[in-house]
């Protein structure tokens, strides 16, 4: 032990703030223009619903804060599990099970996006 | 800090020092501290229940005609309703908390006062919104 690694410090953790505010940021935005598409349909039914879903820039903004969403959630999740979760190997475990989770979700979002 | 530790408090209010899990509902947050918890708790419910539930949902909704149908069904429940009552609530209030949390780190509103009246804000637009939600859900209009 005759060196002690410098885990803290002014910069530690600034790219996972600046990443947790701006991917907010792009959810945010995401919310409003799927709101304001959502009032100028005609009628909401299938066939609109799925239509709006079906133009490929929706698909990409939509694709865009889902991978917002997935990073914003792996900052907010890990940052609860840190402050919580004191033995290692439980939180090592935790973190894992989330990555794998968000990951799965992200893909099962892909398919049923790729599918209208 | 020490010395505060021992003795009583020039008013009465309790102190608290490194608190356990069972003082935890004795313990009076100030407004900005209980949109704090919120926060955190409204994202965890959201990570925990909103991912699965809603991707399972939009893959109802948008696959095809027929699958439309059943997500009609799914949702005309009353334990589905409230599920998604719950979730829309965390959404209002992860969104209003987190602008709140976006001016605060460009340094608006930073005052104290203007800290607690902005946690009132978050706490009264984010529930009036979930009440309004609540009410078109169980079909008051």
């Amino acid at each position: 032990m005759a060196q002690q690694r410098i885990v803290v410090g002014a910069h530690y953790g600034l790219k996972d703030w600046l990443a947790q505010r701006i991917t907010a940021v792009v959810m945010a935005v995401y919310t409003v223009v799927l709101l304001v598409s959502l009032m100028f349909l005609p009628e909401l039914n299938y066939g609109t619903w799925a239509g709006l879903f079906a133009s490929p820039w929706m698909k990409v903004l939509t694709l865009l804060a889902l991978a917002a969403l997935m990073w914003h959630a792996w900052i907010g999740v890990r940052d609860i599990f840190m402050d919580y979760i004191k033995p290692t190997g439980v939180r090592l475990f935790l973190q894992v099970a989330s990555i794998v989770a968000l990951a799965g979700y992200a893909w099962w979002a892909v398919i049923i996006l790729w599918r209208v | 800090m020490a010395e505060l530790a021992g003795k009583s408090a020039p008013n009465s209010r309790a102190q608290f020092r490194n608190i356990s899990v069972s003082q935890i509902a004795q313990y009076r947050l100030p407004l900005a501290g209980l949109v704090s918890i919120a926060h955190r708790v409204s994202g965890a419910l959201l990570f925990l229940v909103g991912l699965p539930f809603l991707l399972y949902l939009f893959q109802q909704s948008i696959t095809s005609e027929v699958s439309f149908e059943s997500y009609r069904a799914t949702v005309s429940g009353v334990f589905p309703r409230l599920v998604l009552l719950a979730l829309i609530w965390a959404y209002l209030h992860h969104f209003c908390a987190g602008i709140r949390y976006l001016l605060l780190d460009l340094h608006v509103g930073i005052e104290k006062e203007q800290a607690r009246t902005s946690a009132s804000v978050v706490f009264g637009v984010s529930l009036a919104l979930t009440v309004v939600v609540a009410l078109k859900l169980f079909g008051a209009f």
